[in-house]
């Protein structure tokens, strides 16, 4: 695979060099000379000084035969462009660009621009998966599908305690996929029987989840309102 | 008409200016509030007296856009001295405020050329000024 990185700080440069290990071809660009200066003694010829918002410099690191365009320099709009080009312009398959402020992710989404990852993002991710609110873990959220996995603590309360899955009425585009019991997992049959303590995993249409917190843990869904 | 300048370097200041003059309604949005002071320059009142706004905030920033009146314009201006965060932000207009008509500054000819091809008003005062010494330096007819 050929993959261009586009901004050689912290992220930029140690990505370029796992993918080099791993045996892909890596072109990492930089615009600031002294920071390209210091790349070059690393990655020597897969290093390019250039500003890669300018379409001759991207030509010149061989666009046209990129597999993987990555940006991730510490400006967003540069991520924007940089991943917009690449894609529209030069057909560029994949594309994956960094957020540096979460409050861009609507741009990025505006423009097409996905993935896009954003660091303060994942780490709140993190943080919602080690300290959970009201026992709801988002696991996945597959934007362009519109689907996303969830994983919910069942509350002593809930109602759903004692009954069979194929009994529970759960909402329209939502589906248990997961029950978690005893430390593992299984995949529940339709007389699989709920019960306090289980964890379940649910697959659901993006904006479900306030209803289906109720089934689970209704206590956290009245806390969320 | 209602006319957003984000932006208020030389061009953009001048341009705000000269839309007042002609009856418009402006706003402007710059990040640096000494950029006001461009606005009021050459004036015999201040840029409020004259019945302009301005509004101090990034042009990234949703909020910053609203409360400029993004929402009610009619024509969008990018003049901010960034090649990317204009391109960025004529988008924004165009594909979630629907402006109607956006113009951007790029300074960078290849990426007007470009994003004029992909719908954009661009204007590249690079590309003038290249054309107008290509001009000047082209021999006399004789």
């Amino acid at each position: 695979m050929y993959a261009i990185v586009v901004g050689a700080g912290k992220v930029g440069r140690n990505l370029a060099r796992e993918l080099i290990v791993k045996g892909h071809e890596v072109t990492l660009i930089e615009s600031s000379r002294p920071r390209y200066l210091q790349i070059e003694e690393e990655f020597e010829h897969a290093a390019q000084y250039g500003d890669a918002t300018e379409l001759w410099v991207l030509e010149r690191a061989g666009i046209q035969r990129a597999d993987l365009v990555i940006a991730v320099t510490g400006d967003d709009e540069d991520n924007m462009l940089v991943c917009q080009v690449a894609k529209e312009k030069y057909l560029c398959d994949r594309i994956i660009a960094r957020v540096n402020n979460p409050r861009n992710h609507d741009h990025f989404r505006l423009l097409g621009i996905q993935p896009a990852v954003s660091a303060t993002d994942l780490i709140l991710r993190l943080i919602e998966h080690e300290v959970p609110r009201y026992g709801l873990v988002h696991l996945l959220a597959l934007e362009e599908e519109r689907l996303e996995i969830i994983e919910l603590e069942v509350s002593s309360d809930a109602p759903v305690i004692g009954r069979r899955v194929s009994d529970i009425d759960l909402p329209e585009g939502s589906l248990i996929i997961s029950v978690l019991r005893g430390g593992s997992g299984f995949v529940p049959k339709p007389d699989t029987v709920i019960e306090d303590g289980d964890e379940v995993l649910l697959v659901l249409d993006p904006g479900l989840e306030q209803s289906i917190t109720a089934f689970f843990a209704p206590d956290g869904s009245h806390a969320q309102s | 008409m209602f006319v957003m300048i984000v932006g208020a370097g030389r061009v953009g200041s001048a341009v705000a200016k000269s839309a007042l003059a002609a009856g418009h309604e402006v706003s402007v949005l710059d990040e640096d509030p000494l950029s006001h002071e461009r606005l009021d320059a050459g004036q015999g009142r201040s840029w409020e007296d004259a019945e302009g706004q301005f509004t101090v905030g990034t042009a990234l920033e949703t909020d910053a856009l609203i409360q400029a009146g993004i929402e009610r314009a009619d024509v969008f201006i990018a003049s901010t001295d960034g090649d990317n965060t204009n391109l960025i932000i004529a988008q924004i207009a165009q594909k979630r405020f629907g402006v109607e008509k956006v113009i951007v500054r790029v300074m960078d000819p290849a990426r007007a050329n470009w994003y004029g091809e992909q719908g954009l008003d661009t204007i590249s005062p690079t590309k003038h000024a290249i054309e107008m010494f290509e001009r000047a330096l082209a021999p006399e007819p004789a």
